[in-house]
């Protein structure tokens, strides 16, 4: 029998993985998840019909937006991370012994049932004392926090789920003000080459210029992302990614990574031409 | 009100039937069920053009029902607790028309307070009845009118014992209840209708725990927005009658200004609305309130916003607060409520119904989700964070009840001349000019143009508020009375 997942990326565009077979199938307050057996990517979570992450690829979400701001910011000691209910990013922040404490803010209890039982190695970090999961939605957990954090994730991917108020000015206006003076910013940013992904990465880019001093674009290779190209925002309030990168500071710790080095993560910032170009004219409005 | 008679949608059903049939139109709409404008099939979709037809045997007719619209209307009536219900489809402002039409001729006197939206005034110059307004008191804090004090009323019956009808706006757009029982009460004792512009206050009929409906309080008619909290289509309204009101004179009142080409549109939109609303008004409501109260708590404890509630109720010119509106003063953070609604719009994506010099209102309805009223707290957290100013507005009060020299009709009719406004004080307003949304008439024809008055209408212009009503469509001049200068 022939048994195929397909997500349409575009409406004339779709990528369809070969599946073994449906793991699971449950309908959350907030979404329908599905687990899918597939012989490429492994397990794949899929949350309305879109994948969330595979086995696969998650490792690249999870190291570009822990390591990159980890390798900038001198002293982290709180992180707070959003939606982040598959505790890849907690997972790979745990690694860092200086880090006192790792918010996970996360609406959806399913998200992290569902993790639990299907991605066990991903969700191993959650049961790291210092890592604290709080079902709310972000923009609430946000509202009464002041000065706190010294890195914030928005690991939600995407701008028209129910997790939209993380894409939004009031939300980046509550991290600014929820981080420390140096604090830093890391979000995923959208897929910048299908003309129907342009605007929500260009509006993403508008807010965020407007809220932080600095805000740089960085970029991964994600097979399963639409044109397998992905982007992560860094916005901060003091650190420049690459002028106060720590390349030996952070060589010495001996982190295990798959995917990222020091030398990626320069590399990371150079942008083609058409991304630079719309960041610009955004910057420029 | 028979809950298993409710289960019925006469029109929608009807119009189900209608399209099994596949009757071949020569008749009009001329778009052929968009056949003849494939853009607009586009826009729009198959299934709304294709119930886009005319009035015909099966379908009834709103001008003279008989048959589906005819029941619609009984249920309607029904499930509001009214005599008779009148299915509109020209805004409430056609039903406020149409309520005051009905009561008042030329010279007759109708009493009603000076806050009311324009299309009570507009009514007025239609058919040349005499305003005769009752002044609302003024919430010191956050400058808004208040409702219609029993006394205050009573006073004014002494005085005019021979007006025709009563007018009264319940609740105002910020979800101020005046005492409606009691004024109705007062109205029928000098023998006077009691007409009731229920625009903000559908969900009146159907939630718990909120203050009382016209239809209860026994008035006589009640113009009811259903498209603002009932989920109707925009322009879709309601006109309901009670206390033996002739309700075949109303209906040819209504149809001396209503057209002859209703929409199917609107009205399958209103038998539906309202079977959902009888339905399952009470659990949709409940949500509403729940939603607004939070929004609410939030709000205030975010500092410098005052998000109003029931607190205001004094027993005298506040006796009830409809929960469901989400009003808020914003000028504790120096900015007018004008300024507030720009910046969620502009800013944040986020728009409100309406800002004025200080105060926002965000409305809550039964389309709404937590996650939305999350960004609406946050955003205004935001807004205070950036934007908070030292300065207070220079002006705060949100309504200057003004002196009415000649009746609205005469006055507009008048020869009037065309001045800037700066140097209109003194003169005699001959035309509206209000901030939209609300819609309340700064002046209405007929009014004296005082230095405070313009003082308004500038600041109002200068915080970016959408002034409207005047023949000068900049607003920087005004129709005056021509040789009536004092």
């Amino acid at each position: 029998m022939e048994l195929w997942f397909s997500e349409c990326h575009t409406n004339n565009v779709k990528l369809s993985i070969r599946t073994n077979k449906e793991l699971y199938s449950a309908q959350s307050d907030y979404q329908r998840f599905d687990v899918m057996d597939t012989p490429e990517f492994g397990k794949v979570l899929i949350s309305d019909g879109e994948i969330v992450f595979s086995e696969a690829d998650e490792f690249i979400y999870d190291e570009m937006v822990t390591h990159v701001p980890m390798a900038v910011h001198p002293n982290v000691k709180k992180v707070l991370i959003f939606g982040g209910g598959d505790g890849g990013v907690a997972t790979c922040f745990s690694k860092y012994p200086e880090i006192e404490c790792i918010d996970l803010v996360e609406p959806d209890e399913m998200m992290v049932e569902v993790c639990k039982e299907y991605f066990p190695e991903q969700t191993a970090g959650l049961s790291d004392p210092r890592v604290h999961i709080y079902y709310m939605e972000g923009l609430h957990f946000l509202r009464n926090v002041q000065n706190e954090y010294d890195i914030i994730v928005n690991d939600s991917t995407d701008p028209f789920g129910h997790e939209e108020g993380l894409f939004t000015k009031e939300f980046y206006g509550s991290c600014y003000k929820a981080l420390k003076d140096d604090g830093i910013m890391v979000y995923q940013h959208g897929s910048p080459f299908f003309d129907e992904d342009e605007e929500a990465c260009r509006s993403m880019h508008r807010k965020v210029v407007k809220s932080f001093p600095v805000s740089r674009v960085y970029q991964a290779h994600i097979a399963t992302c639409p044109a397998g190209y992905w982007l992560f925002g860094f916005a901060s309030k003091k650190y420049h990614p690459l002028d106060d990168l720590d390349a030996k500071r952070w060589k010495d710790r001996h982190i295990e990574t798959w995917y990222y080095t020091v030398n990626l993560h320069r590399g990371a910032f150079m942008l083609p031409k058409y991304v630079e170009d719309l960041l610009e004219e955004e910057e420029d409005k | 009100m028979d809950i298993s008679r409710q289960k019925r949608a006469p029109i929608y059903e009807a119009l189900e039937r209608f399209k099994k049939k596949r009757v071949v139109p020569f008749d009009v709409p001329g778009h052929k069920r968009g056949r003849g404008n494939p853009e607009l099939v586009e826009l729009l979709g198959e299934k709304c053009v294709g119930l886009d037809v005319n009035s015909m045997k099966p379908l009834d007719n709103l001008c003279h029902p008989v048959s589906v619209i005819r029941e619609a209307e009984d249920l309607t009536a029904d499930a509001f607790g009214a005599e008779h219900a009148f299915l509109m489809v020209g805004g409430t402002t056609s039903a406020v028309q149409s309520m005051i039409l009905s009561c008042c001729k030329p010279g007759e006197e109708i009493i009603l307070p000076r806050n009311v939206h324009k299309s009570a005034i507009n009514a007025l110059v239609l058919c040349g009845a005499i305003p005769v307004y009752v002044e609302p008191k003024t919430e010191p804090r956050i400058g808004i009118a208040l409702g219609i004090e029993a006394e205050a009323m009573e006073e004014t019956l002494k005085k005019h014992p021979h007006a025709k009808a009563v007018l009264i706006n319940n609740p105002t757009y910020y979800g101020i209840c005046s005492d409606l029982k009691k004024l109705t009460e007062l109205a029928h004792e000098y023998n006077m209708k009691m007409l009731v512009d229920e625009a903000h206050g559908t969900h009146l009929y159907f939630g718990e725990g909120l203050p009382i409906d016209a239809m209860r309080a026994g008035a006589d008619m009640a113009a009811i927005s259903m498209h603002k909290s009932g989920g109707s289509l925009t322009q879709s309204s309601l006109l309901l009658t009670n206390n033996g009101v002739n309700a075949d004179y109303v209906r040819q009142i209504v149809n001396l200004t209503q057209t002859t080409s209703a929409s199917y549109l609107l009205l399958s939109s209103l038998d539906i609305s309202r079977r959902n609303l009888a339905l399952r008004g009470r659990e949709s409501f409940d949500k509403v309130i729940k939603m607004a109260e939070y929004a609410r708590s939030e709000i205030n404890a975010i500092g410098g916003y005052y998000a109003y509630g029931t607190e205001l109720i004094n027993g005298t010119s506040v006796c009830g607060y409809d929960v469901t509106k989400l009003s808020l003063y914003t000028q504790e953070i120096g900015l007018t409520g004008i300024e507030v609604y720009d910046l969620l719009r502009d800013e944040y994506d986020i728009q409100i119904e309406f800002g004025d010099i200080g105060n926002i209102l965000a409305y809550i309805s039964i389309g709404d989700r937590m996650r939305d009223i999350e960004r609406l707290v946050n955003a205004l957290a935001d807004i205070k964070r950036l934007y908070e100013r030292e300065q207070l507005p220079s002006i705060s009060g949100d309504y200057i009840q003004p002196e009415v020299v000649v009746s609205p009709q005469t006055a507009f009719y008048s020869e009037k001349k065309s001045v800037p406004i700066k140097e209109s004080i003194g003169s005699i307003c001959a035309e509206f000019i209000m901030c939209y949304p609300p819609g309340i008439p700064i002046l209405a024809p007929g009014e004296r143009i005082t230095a405070d008055i313009v003082d308004y209408i500038l600041y109002a212009k200068e915080k970016g508020c959408s002034l409207q009503g005047t023949e000068d469509l900049e607003a920087e001049y005004l129709n005056v009375l021509d040789g009536m200068i004092r």
